[in-house]
């Protein structure tokens, strides 16, 4: 490069400054200030709550989309406006979750007391009662639920990735899609009839339960389970073969612990998942008032139906059994919340380390 | 331990297309063969057939014959698995097992393959592989932590130590320096010349330096063309390849003049 044409390149790019107009830091929550002011005037002339929110956030859009657009240009002035328009899906996004958390725990609160938990509703007319003999029963039929369906789930899972090749892999990989978009009350009548034909009709287990979720579970395993094996590098099996590992064994011993921390996660979150599941454990083992902790005999009590129940048949007068409908709710919830918490302490515990 | 491969008329496939045609070649026990030629013509390839490794691809297969010390490696009632315990296998990218410690690692061979022994003869056996990789004093004092934990280099000679672990009678590299630096590749190109003692060593290269200072016998793989198969073009003495080649393909690939 000679000398003059590097002054022309010089000349040329201080035309071109790095610097340009840029908002006061504080600019977009001055906006956002101003827009929710304005839609809380709004609100107290009696406009709905969820249209004031509307044209808030309208309102903030357009605005720093203007100011944006006059002070630092196009470019940002857009990034400005998707900026906001992503926020307010995210916020969207969680407003029903927060609006039912918000609900069942104001309404729940009153009966989180000890007798909640350590009682049944053994011989409970209107007040007092507890959930314990449905805590058992949720979580007895859950553990049986994941004891069918994890090995099922994770062996189909495993002949997938691992062995299946051309139509019959194809088949089942269609199949279990099809399992994934079962309604769950066609699990549980599923379940119903299947017992119906060894037992005949009328018959109560908790076991057919179990059975009931199992069929929503399965598919779900299975996808995780595919999904995790797969992220296995190739690489790593062929490093045991290469030492003359047989194909099982290095299924079991490599490729299994490489992939357990996604497939625990995987796990806890479809128990999650089928947790709170009331229309098949309705039709398969109905409600009682006492503990049952026999799994194969007889009615159960479950926290969803438990929760069902109380309010679709409250007595008289309804407001105690509304409450603890609403209790068991949110101890549904609570557990639900604890499990996903399970799944992420999972992938954490588990997962491949490099340094330790 | 070492043992001689003879490989005669070998032609390999993936599913329909012939990837390598007509290999015939021969490999002296305790001598280190080094593999060169231009990318896609199938030197991983051959090497991955010389421990039935090749036909883990589904629709992939070999004809031909590949003998190790007489015994024919494809005939009808070998055991894969078998063969693959007695020719060990490097890879290009090091794989360590990311569960394991550098200790289970080097064991793996052994552990995962269930056999029984006394813990003390399993802890000489990893001591003396990892001593004989050059890389014991480097993680003596950490043999219980994860083996990813380790740099590029020290994970690569740890895979070179997991394959020595089981003894085998032939050692198969596939680039194993080439995503390494000078120094662990020096370390590594010292090590395969330990090895050579007590191993067969065929190692696959696209550098024609470390082919000239490691290897005893070079071949040549070359490509009639795009879409033809990749064939032997020629293998002799290294000292021969490098400075007097038989064949014009050869000589340019070897000078950098090529196409
Ligand atoms: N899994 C596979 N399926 C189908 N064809 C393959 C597969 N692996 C390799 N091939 C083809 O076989 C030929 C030889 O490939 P190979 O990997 O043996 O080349 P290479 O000599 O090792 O090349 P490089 O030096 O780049 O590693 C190439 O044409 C390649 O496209
Ligand atoms: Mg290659």
């Amino acid at each position: 490069m000679n000398p003059s044409t590097r002054t022309d390149l010089e000349a040329a790019l201080s035309d071109r400054p790095l610097t340009q107009g840029s908002l006061p830091r504080r600019a977009p929550w001055i906006t956002l200030a101003a827009a929710i002011v304005i839609g809380l005037v709004l609100t107290s002339f009696g406009v709905a709550t969820g249209l004031a929110a509307l044209v808030t956030a309208v309102l903030y859009g357009v605005t720093i989309f203007a100011w944006s657009l006059a002070v630092e240009g196009p470019r940002k002035a857009k990034d400005r406006v998707v900026a906001a328009a992503v926020t307010s899906a995210f916020l969207l996004a969680l407003a029903p979750l927060i609006s039912v958390v918000v609900t069942v725990i104001s309404n729940g609160v009153n009966r989180l007391d000890a007798e909640f938990f350590t009682y049944s509703m053994h011989g409970i007319v209107g007040e007092g009662g507890g959930v314990y003999h449905a805590i058992t029963g949720t979580l007895l039929i859950t553990a049986v639920a994941t004891v069918i369906s994890v090995p099922i789930g994770l062996l189909c899972a495993i002949y997938l990735v691992e062995y299946a090749t051309g139509r019959l892999g194809r088949a089942i990989t269609f199949f279990v899609d099809v399992m994934t978009g079962i309604p769950s009350i066609v699990a549980g009548l599923f379940a119903y009839a299947l017992f119906a034909l060894f037992f005949g009709p009328g018959v109560r287990m908790g076991v057919m339960g179990a059975v009931a979720l199992s069929v929503l579970m399965i598919p779900i395993v299975v996808r995780s389970a595919e999904e995790m094996l797969r992220l296995v590098p190739n690489e790593l099996r062929e490093a045991a073969y290469a030492l003359g590992v047989p194909k099982w064994r290095t299924i079991l011993k490599v490729v299994l612990p490489t992939a357990m921390a996604g497939i625990a996660t995987g796990v806890t979150l479809a128990i999650a998942r089928v947790i709170g599941e009331t229309a098949p454990l309705l039709v398969t083992v109905g409600i009682t008032t006492g503990v049952n902790m026999n799994p194969f005999d007889d009615r159960m009590a479950t926290l969803p139906v438990f929760a069902y129940r109380q309010f679709s048949s409250p007595g008289i007068p309804p407001e105690p059994a509304i409450d603890r409908a609403w209790t068991a709710a949110l101890v549904l919830i609570a557990v639900v919340m604890l499990l996903n918490l399970a799944a992420r302490l999972f992938s954490r515990l588990f997962a491949p380390r490099s340094r330790a | 331990m070492a043992k001689r491969i003879d490989v005669a008329d070998l032609n390999i496939y993936y599913d329909k297309t012939l990837a390598v045609q007509d290999v015939s070649l021969s490999i002296e026990p305790r001598s280190v063969t080094a593999l060169i030629g231009p990318s896609g013509c199938g030197k991983s390839t051959f090497l991955r057939s010389l421990n039935r490794m090749h036909e883990l691809i589904p629709r992939a297969r070999v004809e031909g014959k590949v003998m190790v010390d007489g015994q024919d490696l494809y005939a009808p009632d070998v055991d894969p698995v078998t063969v693959r315990s007695h020719i060990g296998m490097v890879f290009q990218r090091p794989n360590p097992f990311p569960t394991m410690s550098i200790y289970d690692n080097v064991a793996a061979g052994i552990k995962l393959n269930a056999k029984r022994m006394p813990k003390s003869e399993l802890d000489d056996i990893v001591e003396r592989s990892l001593r004989q990789a050059n890389l014991w004093d480097e993680v003596a004092d950490r043999l219980h932590k994860p083996g990813s934990g380790l740099s590029g280099g020290q994970q690569q000679r740890l895979c070179i130590a997991r394959a020595i672990a089981v003894q085998p009678d032939i050692l198969l590299m596939d680039e194993p320096c080439s995503a390494l630096d000078p120094i662990s590749t020096q370390k590594i190109e010292d090590l395969i010349g330990e090895l050579k003692a007590d191993y067969t060593i065929v190692i696959v290269t696209h550098n024609m330096q470390q082919a000239a200072r490691v290897s005893d016998v070079t071949g040549f793989f070359n490509l009639r063309g795009v879409g033809q198969p990749g064939h032997l073009v020629e293998i002799g003495d290294t000292a021969t390849i490098f400075s007097a080649p038989s064949n014009k393909a050869t000589e340019d690939y070897i000078s950098g003049r090529f196409g």
